[in-house]
């Protein structure tokens, strides 16, 4: 089986195609943090799809008898201030965690690469007014602008997570057109210029595939940086609503018990940790494995 | 079938903008192999890169086939007429099989039958079956050429133009490339128009050539002349002796002809 992924004269497309998959995996299973980071990743997603079968209680179900409980054997990680198990509600949290990081992945990097390619591609009026355009929303700190369109749609999960998308593409779309401005004049795009080639196809077909690497790792690394902005919004009570257990809005609540209940603030703070550390070493691990000029 | 009257380019504008090739004329005929000798900066690829429609900023008359070319090409022309370029290293997509490569214009063109086609032009560049799947840091320089050949030949065109296509090769597989591009001339009834530096390359390749410097023409001749060192330009003349290798006393003779 490895003899036949490492082969030097694959016999079909799938079997090249396996055999370069198989040769990153090798490069990136060697670093051990990476795999430490990607391990972090799986576990966050095996506790987003098992929730309700690893949940000790039910995240919502209030028990104003046994409020803001230390950890115990009843409750591992203790209970808020209307007495939910907290373990609990991290646990189910880590679900809209995911759905956070899921939906921005899809969207900001995919409309980043289009307007950046296509603007370093095409060049000329093009690349001024899309780069002028980016340049705008560059010109405000994330955050507030993020804050900006919360205030204007309204505050909610889904909200808060178009108002990331819309922040947090404009990097995507500088690295692109940089990347792909040293791509478009090289042999290789000429040669398949000369074949007739329309421009649609040459972005999609050959200037894309060569950007993505980049901005995969990129995309990783902003992870930690996505989950934050969506916990600060949640923390200001802009993005998920009570009683969602989002961990940046029980960070907030569980705030003005810092003091006495240390806990309530601190496990989902270690939460956003832990998960954001994992995408940093994920995304570390990757770039060794991606980035072009090593390949 | 090829004419160029009267080519000039110019990139840029105003006061920075540069005279790349001043009004160049040549004919080449059907299945004739054309050489465009000069040392660097002579103006031979602007020249290659204009009758191939790469660079579109030129003015005079290219015409193709009997058809006068605008500064845009339609597929037709593409199909016709096919460029290797200098670097192999360059000149093929480093993520794409080159299975991918050579597809690809057989798609744009809509000529179906890939399969066979691919199976077909590797076999006459002197590739097996089993060099399909690799991708391109998997071959060796010769190699990855002999793909770049193979993507010019599987649209069948009649032109075929060459930017230099050995010189960034080690001399074993040049001759290799060489005799490759020879044979599939004489076969496939091909028209060359040849950029080198190297005149020994154009005197093997070639039937005529032209000498350029600074973007003009200096001499045409044909290579039976230019093998026996027969030059009437004084430009020639010094390409011809620097070509010989080093040689101090020709070193010092050289001059710069404006």
């Amino acid at each position: 089986m490895r003899e036949w992924l490492l082969t030097d004269t694959p016999g079909s497309r799938t079997q090249a195609r396996l055999g370069r998959l198989y040769g990153g995996w090798l490069a990136f299973a060697r670093n051990r943090l990476a795999m430490v980071g990607l391990g972090i990743i799986v576990l966050l997603i095996l506790m987003a799809l098992l929730a309700p079968l690893i949940a000790t209680h039910s995240p919502y179900d209030q028990d104003l008898a046994n409020r803001l409980q230390p950890p115990s054997g009843a409750h591992w990680f203790g209970t808020d201030q209307f007495g939910r198990d907290i373990y609990s509600r991290i646990v189910h949290g880590s679900r809209l965690t995911l759905y956070i990081v899921l939906l921005v992945a899809v969207t900001a990097p995919v409309v980043g690469l289009l307007i950046g390619t296509v603007s370093g591609y095409l060049g000329g009026w093009t690349d001024i007014v899309l780069m002028r355009i980016t340049d705008i929303f560059l010109a405000f700190p994330k955050l507030i602008l993020a804050l900006a369109f919360v205030a204007a749609l309204g505050p909610g999960i889904g909200n808060a997570i178009i108002a990331i998308a819309i922040t947090s593409w404009p990097p995507y779309a500088r690295i692109a057109r940089a990347e792909t401005m040293t791509i478009r004049n090289s042999d290789f795009i000429s040669a398949v210029r000369l074949q007739g080639a329309s421009p649609v196809r040459i972005i999609l077909g050959h200037v894309i595939p060569l950007c993505t690497s980049s901005l995969i790792v990129r995309v990783t690394l902003d992870m930690a940086g996505i989950i934050l902005t969506a916990a600060g919004l949640g923390f200001l009570g802009l993005g998920a609503q009570p009683p969602l257990p989002e961990w940046g809005a029980m960070i907030s609540t569980g705030r003005q018990y810092l003091l006495e209940q240390w806990w309530v603030a601190t496990l989902p703070g270690l939460a956003i940790f832990v998960v954001s550390l994992g995408f940093n070493l994920l995304g570390d691990g990757l770039r060794d494995v991606l980035d072009p000029k090593n390949g | 079938m090829i004419e160029v009257e009267d080519l000039n380019v110019i990139f840029g504008h105003g006061g920075g903008a540069i005279h790349a090739v001043r009004d160049v004329t040549f004919r080449v005929g059907a299945g004739e192999s054309f050489g465009l000798v000069g040392e660097s900066g002579s103006g031979k690829s602007t020249v290659l890169r204009a009758i191939s429609g790469l660079n579109p900023d030129w003015t005079g008359i290219i015409s193709v086939d009997g058809e006068a070319q605008r500064q845009r090409r339609d597929k037709a022309f593409h199909k016709r007429c096919q460029m290797v370029f200098q670097d192999p290293y360059g000149s093929l997509h480093p993520r794409h099989t080159v299975d991918r490569i050579l597809e690809e214009p057989v798609a744009i063109h809509g000529m179906g039958d890939a399969d066979k086609r691919i199976d077909r032009v590797l076999r006459e560049v002197g590739l097996g079956p089993q060099f399909r799947f690799r991708f391109p840091h998997q071959l060796s320089g010769g190699q990855r050429q002999r793909v770049a050949i193979a993507r010019a030949l599987i649209l069948e065109p009649r032109v075929l133009l060459l930017d230099e296509p050995t010189s960034a090769l080690d001399v074993s597989v040049q001759a290799e490339i060489l005799n490759l591009l020879k044979r599939l001339r004489s076969e496939l009834a091909l028209t060359y128009i040849l950029v080198s530096h190297n005149l020994s390359v154009v005197a093997f390749m070639c039937d005529r050539l032209a000498v350029m410097n600074r973007g003009r023409v200096v001499e045409e001749m044909d290579a039976v002349t230019l093998r026996r060192g027969e030059a009437s330009q004084d430009y020639t003349r010094q390409l011809l002796r620097a070509s010989l290798g080093y040689d101090r006393a020709a070193a010092d003779s050289f001059r710069d002809f404006a």
